[in-house]
């Protein structure tokens, strides 16, 4: 029926994508090697870097950022920010506490409620976006800054400290942090929470690659009104990847938490920012639509293993902020070339 | 391949008018879309080149006159039910997400899926298999399914946005400017894929500024200005060069148009 049916062409520049031009598309790799080089150098220069509970320990302060930086990863492919993704920690941990220690319940329901009122505030902050159309890095900067005041106010005018604690008395603990807080293998002791952060990167690892929301992600960051054109539904999209990267926040207050049986009214402030460069070390993109849940577990590591190497060689700690500055200008350069090489090849 | 009269038309609009507050952005316009041809609107920036897409792919609704679809009459609530109609319609850049696949982008928003409840997933083999047999089918052999699209020239990637409205069962396509953003060269492959819609026997609706481009493809010829019908003809009825005085309002215009092209090229 085609007369004008045109013959496939043979197009010479499409013609070999070798191995290593498939590799480089991948948006972990570069985090991939980053981590390689920082965990030979600690592992050579000190003592206790590479033993079984050196591991431990770096993998423990990897594991909470990396729960975070994962969420943070999603909502970042999908074109937004979370700026109280920080402070979220504190305050779901806090309500944790209040609810137990304060107002009675035992520590499975007050669980449940965390993680209940965290999908609120992530509800909020996307709803917020969405119908406001005003940047999430301005709407969520109002969220943090609203979620400190209550973190101190309501916890000094409960408590009278600053910190809410007595969480090991409380009915329910014994099981709540053998699930969220334990220890595995002795002595070496691994944190559980590092299990979790496996398996948070795992699964969004798939929800990317494997399912349509996963696709629809990518969509929403890539490009909206394409998005919208094809029928994604981009406000429901966004505001579930705000409810997701609250639940994890809770999930880690609760860790935290747990961990310690008290809770800080400061707790988690100034961390969204580490989370936001573990993601772009990772490989996300800060104007979305490109990024990986490994990239961002990979960037998780790098900042731990730094933090915890920093503090082996017996630097001063503080040194550790001028890293992060470092790996994050590093990693916008590197992402940037990537971008290009991606988006505007034949433009 | 052609539709004989008296076969309803796939979408026709009877004395369609649209206001936007006291803006007449169209006037009383008539159109029938039959399957196997190309209706060619021109119209020059600001004629209601869009505010007609919009109507007809449900983005706005028409405040007078019918729209109907194969006989029927219709009032679109979203673009979704054009859609699901068989109109589809080809944004000019708004239609591909750069940074994603081609295979990917291929299916947004109706991807396959294998497996049931939390195992549902993405039929990748499946996905990217299609994908590359619609693109042969236009004459494109995408070697590499997970090449991002944005690596596509600006014709291609309109491939993709063709093939893509095609294989889910369009039967009205509606392409907003798809030249005007594009090199000679690449506008001839886009022309290309017209024709060969056309020979699938879908109706297209082939919106343009540019008279050079609608007239080699086009069967039938529309010209909007200030919002109303200036004029309708079939192909035959009208040369090029009437083609080209009509949209441009006037012969003046046209040889001004035509000196500066010769200028242009001659430096």
């Amino acid at each position: 029926m085609s007369t004008t049916a045109v013959q496939p062409v043979a197009d010479e520049r499409l013609a070999n994508i070798g191995l290593g031009a498939r590799l480089l598309r991948r948006p972990e790799v570069g985090s991939l090697l980053g981590a390689l080089v920082i965990c030979v150098f600690f592992w050579v220069t000190t003592d206790s870097f590479g033993t079984l509970s050196g591991i431990a320990n770096w993998t423990d302060v990897a594991s909470t950022l990396g729960i975070m930086s994962v969420a943070v990863a999603l909502l970042m492919i999908g074109g937004e920010f979370d700026l109280s993704a920080g402070v979220m920690t504190g305050t779901t941990g806090l309500l944790m506490g209040l609810l137990t220690t304060e107002w009675g319940l035992s520590m499975w329901p007050a669980i449940v409620l965390t993680f209940v009122f965290a999908a609120g505030i992530g509800f909020l902050n996307g709803i917020m976006v969405i119908k406001t159309k005003l940047p999430s890095f301005i709407v969520t900067l109002a969220t943090f800054f609203v979620l400190q005041g209550i973190n101190l106010g309501v916890t000094k005018a409960i408590t009278g400290t600053v910190r809410v604690a007595g969480l090991g008395d409380v009915p329910g603990y014994d099981s709540a942090s053998k699930l969220f807080s334990s220890t595995l293998w002795a002595p070496h002791n691994f944190r559980i929470s590092v299990i979790w952060w496996i398996a948070i990167a795992a699964l969004a690892t798939w929800v990317l690659s494997r399912t349509r929301p996963g696709n629809w992600i990518f969509a929403v960051g890539g490009d909206p009104n394409a998005a919208r054109n094809v029928g994604v539904p981009v406000a429901r999209v966004k505001i579930a990847l705000f409810m997701t990267t609250s639940i994890c926040a809770a999930l880690v207050g609760i860790i935290v938490a747990l961990r310690l049986s008290s809770v800080q009214a400061g707790q988690g402030v100034g961390e969204e920012f580490t989370y936001i460069i573990a993601a772009v070390v990772g490989g996300c993109l800060l104007t979305g639509g490109y990024g990986s849940a490994i990239g961002a577990s990979f960037g998780a590591l790098i900042v731990g293993m730094a933090f915890i190497g920093i503090s082996f060689s017996g630097w001063n700690t503080d040194w550790r902020f001028l890293f992060l500055g470092v790996i994050l200008l590093l990693a916008v350069l590197v992402n940037n070339l990537v971008r290009h090489r991606a988006e505007g090849a034949r433009r | 391949m052609t539709a004989t009269d008296g076969q309803s038309p796939l979408l026709e609009v009877r004395g369609v008018s649209k206001y936007f507050g006291n803006v007449i952005a169209l006037k009383d316009i008539s159109l029938a879309v039959k399957a196997g041809e190309v209706t060619c609107v021109l119209g020059d920036n600001g004629a209601g080149k869009s505010s007609f897409i919009k109507i007809l792919s449900g983005v706005h609704g028409h405040d007078e006159g019918e729209l109907l679809v194969e006989g029927e009459t219709v009032r679109f609530k979203s673009p979704r039910e054009a859609r699901e109609r068989g109109i589809a319609t080809v944004f000019q850049d708004l239609a591909t997400v750069p940074l994603m696949s081609v295979w990917r982008n291929f299916f947004l928003g109706s991807e396959p899926t294998v497996g049931k409840g939390p195992l549902r997933r993405i039929d990748v083999k499946f996905a990217q298999e299609t994908m590359r047999e619609e693109m042969r089918k236009m004459g494109i052999d995408v070697r590499d399914p997970d090449q991002p699209v944005g690596t596509l020239s600006g014709g291609e990637r309109q491939a993709v946005s063709i093939a893509r409205a095609v294989y889910f069962g369009a039967k009205v396509l509606i392409l907003d400017e798809p030249t005007s953003a594009l090199g000679v060269k690449q506008s001839g492959v886009v022309l290309r894929y017209v024709v060969q819609a056309r020979e699938r026997g879908l109706g297209v609706i082939f919106i343009t500024h540019n008279p050079h481009h609608a007239y080699p493809v086009g069967d039938r010829f529309v010209i909007l200005n200030r919002g109303r019908l200036l004029g309708d003809w079939r192909r035959g009825e009208i040369t090029r060069d009437h083609l080209v005085t009509q949209m441009s309002g006037g012969a003046e215009l046209d040889q001004l148009t035509h000196e500066l092209e010769s200028q242009l090229e001659a430096t």
